[in-house]
C-alpha cells in the first residue's frame, strides 16, 4: 500500500510494477487527480504554454493498481497493520511506504479574506492563474524558488505589477549569494520589485486583501498575494502512531525503512534518513529524491533483507526563471566558502563551486549546464565510494 | 534498439547523459540535448532505458 499520489508514490508503484510483484497495490491520494508532475506549476503550466494533461505521469502498467483518489490518510495503525482514511474507511497493508510529501507553509491566523493563494497542487495553479491576470497587482510574499519562478511566469504573462518580499536580505538564499544577487537583478531587470530585508507585518482588506503592510511602515496595495513561504511535512496522520519524526518527517535507516517498523518504509520529502557519516540525517525536498527514493523504497519494502539496497542520493535541483537556468547539486548550505569559478555576464552564466574546509560540498550554475553535470559526477563518485 | 529525443520538451537538465554518456550529451549550447547515438548497441541497453526514466520531463522515448 501506498500513501501519497505524488512523484515518490507514483515511482514507488512504478517500480513494483516494472519488477512484476504480484501483489496487490493501493495507492491513496488526497488530491483528486492521478498523479502529476508539479515542478510546472509555477512556470509552462502557470504561464498555459502547457495544459493539465501535459502535466500528468503516464499510467501505463499501472493497470492493476487500486487508486483511492481524493481521500487523505488520517491515521496509521501500525499494529493492526491499517491504514485509516479521512472517510472512515480503513485499509490493511503487508506493506506500507509513506510518500505523502510536504505542504505549503502556512501563514499564521490569516485574516479569513480572499485575495491568498500558495501554490503545491494542481488546484492551487489553477486558483493562481485565473486570479493573477494582467491589470492585478501581485504580492509574493518569500523569495524562494517557488516565488522567483512565480513572478518570472507572471512577468511573462503581462503582469505588471509584482513585488517580491523576502525577509532575507536577499532572494534564493539557497543557492548562495553570488547567484541569489545575479538572480535579482534579473528579476529586477524584467520589471519585478524586489523587496529583501523586510517582513511582512500584517494585511489589511475587509472582504479581499487590499494591502501587504511591510515592517517598515510601507504598505503595497495588491489584489493577489501569493504566500511562497516554504514547506511543512504532511505528517499529521503519523502523530503519535509510534513512527519516529524528525522535524516532522519520517526518520528512517539507510534502507529506507521507517526506524522501528520492518514492513514501512518512507519516500521522498516526507522522509528522513543517514545519507552518510559525513552528512548525517538529511531530508531533501527536490525532484529528483523523489524519484530516484520512491523505487529503491518500494523494492527495499518487498526485497528479502538480504537484497536490499542502500539509498544515497546527490542533492540536485534545477529552477527556470526567465532565461536563467539556474542549477545546484550538492550540499551548498554545509558550505563555508563559495567561489566564483567562471562567470559570463553577457550569457548570464555563473559557476560558482561550494567548499566547506579543502572539500568540494556542491556547486551552484546559472546558464552553465554542463558544468553542473561535472560537479554531480563528481559529488556522486565521492558518496558512492 | 531505437532512441527518439523530443528536442521541444528538453531542459538540458542531463540526467540522460549521466545515465548514458555512450548515448547521450549535451548540445554545444548546452540548452538542449544531442543524441551521440540514435541506434545503440543492445548492450547499452540497461543504461538506455534508465536514462529514459530519469528525464525530469519524459522526452525520451526508447523503440524496439
Amino acid at each position: 500500500m501506498i500513501v501519497g499520489g505524488g512523484l515518490a508514490g507514483h515511482r514507488a508503484a512504478k517500480a513494483l510494477a516494472d519488477d512484476g510483484f504480484g501483489g496487490k497495490i493501493t495507492l491513496v491520494g488526497d488530491e483528486p487527480h492521478y498523479p502529476y508532475d508539479r515542478p510546472p506549476l509555477s512556470k509552462k503550466r502557470l504561464s498555459g504554454e502547457i495544459d493539465d494533461d501535459a502535466c500528468a505521469y503516464a499510467l501505463d502498467g499501472l493497470d492493476e493498481v487500486e487508486w483511492r483518489l481524493g481521500v487523505a490518510a488520517k491515521r496509521l495503525d501500525l499494529e493492526r497493520r491499517r491504514v485509516v482514511l479521512v472517510d472512515g474507511a480503513e485499509i490493511e497493508y503487508d506493506g506500507l511506504v509513506i510518500a505523502t510529501g510536504r505542504a505549503a507553509r502556512r501563514w499564521p491566523n490569516l485574516p479569513a479574506i480572499e485575495g491568498f493563494h500558495t501554490l503545491r497542487s494542481l488546484d492551487d495553479c489553477h486558483a493562481l492563474a485565473a486570479a493573477a491576470t494582467p491589470g492585478k497587482r501581485v504580492v509574493i510574499v518569500g523569495g524562494g524558488f517557488i516565488g522567483c519562478e512565480v513572478a518570472a511566469t507572471l512577468r511573462g504573462l503581462g503582469v505588471d505589477q509584482v513585488t517580491i518580499v523576502e525577509l532575507a536580505d536577499q532572494v534564493l538564499g539557497p543557492v548562495g549569494s553570488e547567484a541569489g544577487v545575479r538572480a535579482a537583478a534579473v528579476h529586477r531587470g524584467n520589471g519585478v520589485d524586489v523587496r529583501s530585508g523586510v517582513s511582512v507585518a500584517g494585511f489589511d482588506g475587509q472582504d479581499r486583501v487590499e494591502a501587504v503592510r511591510l515592517s517598515d511602515g510601507e504598505a503595497l496595495a495588491a489584489e493577489v498575494v501569493l504566500l511562497a513561504l516554504g514547506s511543512v511535512p504532511n505528517s499529521e496522520w503519523l502523530a503519535d502512531c509510534g513512527l519516529e519524526l524528525a522535524a516532522g518527517a519520517v526518520l528512517c535507516d539507510e534502507y529506507c525503512f521507517a526506524v522501528g517498523a520492518d514492513d514501512v518504509v518512507a519516500a521522498g520529502d516526507i522522509a528522513a534518513w543517514p545519507l552518510s557519516d559525513k552528512h548525517g540525517v538529511v531530508s531533501i525536498e527536490h525532484w529528483t529524491n523523489a524519484r530516484d527514493m520512491g523505487p529503491t523504497a518500494a523494492r527495499n519494502l518487498v526485497a528479502p533483507p538480504a537484497d536490499r539496497k542502500p539509498y544515497t542520493s546527490v542533492p540536485t535541483f534545477w529552477s527556470d526563471q526567465y532565461d536563467l537556468k539556474i542549477k545546484s547539486c550538492g550540499f551548498v548550505k554545509g558550505a563555508d566558502r563559495l567561489t566564483i569559478v567562471d562567470e559570463d555576464p553577457e550569457k548570464n552564466a555563473l559557476v560558482v563551486e561550494a567548499h566547506r574546509g579543502d572539500t568540494l560540498v556542491g556547486a551552484i550554475t546559472i546558464n552553465r549546464n554542463r558544468a553542473l553535470l561535472g560537479y554531480r559526477r563528481k559529488l556522486e563518485e565521492e558518496l558512492s565510494s | 534498439m531505437k532512441i527518439i529525443v523530443d528536442t521541444e520538451l528538453c531542459e538540458a537538465h542531463g540526467d540522460c547523459v549521466l545515465a548514458a554518456p555512450e548515448v547521450f550529451d549535451l548540445d554545444d549550447d548546452e540548452n538542449v540535448v544531442a543524441l551521440l547515438d540514435p541506434s545503440p548497441d543492445e548492450s547499452l541497453r540497461v543504461k538506455v532505458e534508465e536514462a529514459a526514466r530519469m528525464c525530469p520531463v519524459s522526452a525520451i522515448r526508447v523503440e524496439g
